[in-house]
């Protein structure tokens, strides 16, 4: 294992976000902030409790797992295809790394990049909100288990990627809508029973319902189903990535 | 001398059908300069990237210090440093960064020490804050060069190193790798100026629509093909040559009406005026007087001009 090579990596990736710092925190906080004020204060008050918890409360897991999916699979996927587009993936291909070790070095930095968004938003959720979190270790499992998935999606799709426009597509189109129709917002309890059903196709419910268990013990799937399926994702991702180690998918001629 | 590098039989095909290397053979000796000469499109690139890791082959196969490129590239790509032809460059890096980070990458643990001798040696201390979109063209060329020594390779690829390079700076180039050749590094440089391979190389390599069409040595190979000749035609035949010219190496051709002095590349250049100085003095009276070069140039667009 080349120990060296994952850390050049990773340090290099992270310094890249220190470099973004407006664009990469700041910006996901401001936009969180006006959920919640929107969401929380200004709609929620009218709004009744969701199973025994406040409105406000209710959706801060929901806009916590939306920064952090959008956040790791953008990182992710940024990551690997900005090399691929400058041409500085050369050293990378003609270094003395697996591919293992390449995808520790910028999925793990992505991943870390989406936790430490993902925390100063709980932190900014506090300000607005009377958090409770009933689980904290089970908070961070899941919180880093999604970060890791998602960021290996997102490196996944920078590999595939051809422009600009195909890298956004999925961050921009894919993630809202199935976070906002994933019970980030409501109980899907709330819908008519056959949206109730469809719901569970949608595999952003099972991350932000397990999450929210972790919380406040509420949810809309059981929370080892939550667990259990972000094992699938990452079993998933894992075996996409498997594949285009062993072809070498767009990456070696 | 040993082999560093080994090439054998390789041939690589891309996915659209393109044979770009139709069976190379190749030995590059330890600590030797080797220019490979050739056309674009001829597989130079193609060549070095699967050596470096960066194509695969389609069979054949390639050893660098004995280990092969493929089943143990962990321990080949340590020994290689590559500075490709393209300036692809983190834009928003500085310098020290960019560098530090190909040594991490290699597997090297840091070494602050070794990167400033490397940045000074090419010039590049000054700038080692700057970020590289602030750098010229010819810095940022400099950049690569520093980021492929940064984790002290034994062999050095340089895909087309002064490629769009002013003179002043080609120059500096050539210097620069001369040194390194003096640390024991063996490069490879692929160009199509032939006076750069002239200028530097010890071993000249010319390929052609993916064949390697000869190596040489460059001397061997300037005396082969970097001649200059002088032809005189005699008014009356002569039956014998004098001494005197024999002195020089002039030959008679065997009718007796034409006296043959090659020169060029060392062999006797700069001793034309004394042969026509010495032919006045026995008394040679000339018709007429030619001259003929064929330059490194010449042959070269000769053998790869088949295609071209």
């Amino acid at each position: 294992m080349n120990r060296e090579a994952i850390k050049a990596i990773y340090l290099f990736e992270m310094m890249r976000m220190k470099r973004t710092l407006l664009q990469s925190v700041i910006s996901p906080v401001i936009t969180t902030s006006l959920y919640f004020i929107v969401f929380g204060t200004a709609i929620g008050s009218r709004i009744n409790e969701v199973g025994g918890v406040s409105y406000g409360a209710f959706i801060t897991p929901g806009l916590i797992m939306l920064t952090l999916l959008s956040q790791c699979i953008s990182n992710g996927a940024i990551g690997i295809y900005f090399p691929k587009f400058t041409g500085t993936i050369y050293e990378i291909l003609s270094a003395p790394v697996s591919m293992v070790e390449i995808v520790i070095g910028y999925v793990g930095a992505a991943a870390s990049k989406g936790l430490i968004i993902g925390l100063i938003i709980l932190a900014t959720a506090a300000f607005f909100v009377d958090l409770r979190i009933e689980h904290p270790f089970l908070m961070l499992l899941f919180m880093v288990l999604t970060a890791v998935t998602f960021s290996m999606f997102g490196f996944i799709i920078g590999i595939w990627a051809d422009n600009f426009e195909q890298l956004n597509l999925v961050p921009m189109l894919v993630v809202p809508p199935l976070t906002f129709l994933g019970g980030s917002f409501y109980s899907i309890d709330m819908l008519p029973p056959f949206w109730a059903a469809v719901s569970h196709l949608n595999p952003v419910l099972y991350l932000v319902s397990g999450f929210r268990w972790s919380f406040y013990e509420v949810s809309d799937v059981n929370p080892l189903i939550s667990l259990g399926m972000i094992a699938v994702f990452l079993a998933v991702g894992l075996g996409v990535l498997q594949w285009i180690f062993r072809t070498g998918y767009r990456l070696r001629k | 001398m040993a082999s560093i590098v080994s090439v054998q039989s390789l041939k690589k095909t891309y996915a659209n059908g393109f044979e770009a290397l139709k069976g190379v053979d190749l030995e590059i000796r330890q600590g030797e300069i080797l220019a490979l000469l050739g056309p674009n499109g001829a597989g130079k690139t193609t060549l070095i990237s699967i050596i470096c890791g960066l194509s695969m082959p389609s069979s054949g196969r390639v050893m660098v210090g004995g280990h092969d490129v493929v089943s143990e590239f962990r321990k080949t790509r340590r020994l290689i440093g590559l500075v490709p032809q393209e300036l692809t460059t983190d834009q928003f890096e500085t310098v020290w960064n960019t560098v530090s980070f190909s040594r991490g990458l290699h597997g090297e643990k840091s070494n602050p020490a070794l990167i400033e001798q490397i940045l000074k040696d090419l010039s590049l201390w000054e700038k080692r804050d700057n970020k590289l979109r602030e750098l010229s063209g010819g810095m940022k060329r400099r950049v690569l060069i520093a980021k492929a020594l940064a984790h002290e390779p034994r062999v050095l690829f340089l895909d087309e190193p002064t490629a769009g390079v002013d003179v002043e700076l080609r120059r500096g180039m050539w210097a620069a790798i001369d040194r390194l050749r003096e640390t024991g590094v063996t490069v490879i440089l692929t160009t199509h100026y032939i006076e750069e391979a002239e200028e530097m190389a010890d071993r000249i390599g010319v390929i052609r629509a993916g064949e390697l069409l000869l190596v040489e040595e460059k001397r061997a190979l300037m005396e082969k093909l970097g001649r200059k000749q002088l032809r005189l035609e005699l008014k009356a035949p002569l039956s014998a040559l004098p001494a005197s010219l024999a002195a020089f190496g002039v030959s008679l051709s065997p009718d007796g009406r034409q006296l043959v002095h090659d020169y060029g590349n060392g062999a006797g250049e700069g001793r034309i005026g004394q042969v026509l100085a010495t032919v006045e003095a026995e008394g040679i009276a000339f018709t007429d007087l030619s001259t003929r070069q064929s330059s490194l140039e010449d042959i070269f667009v000769s053998l790869v001009g088949a295609r071209a």
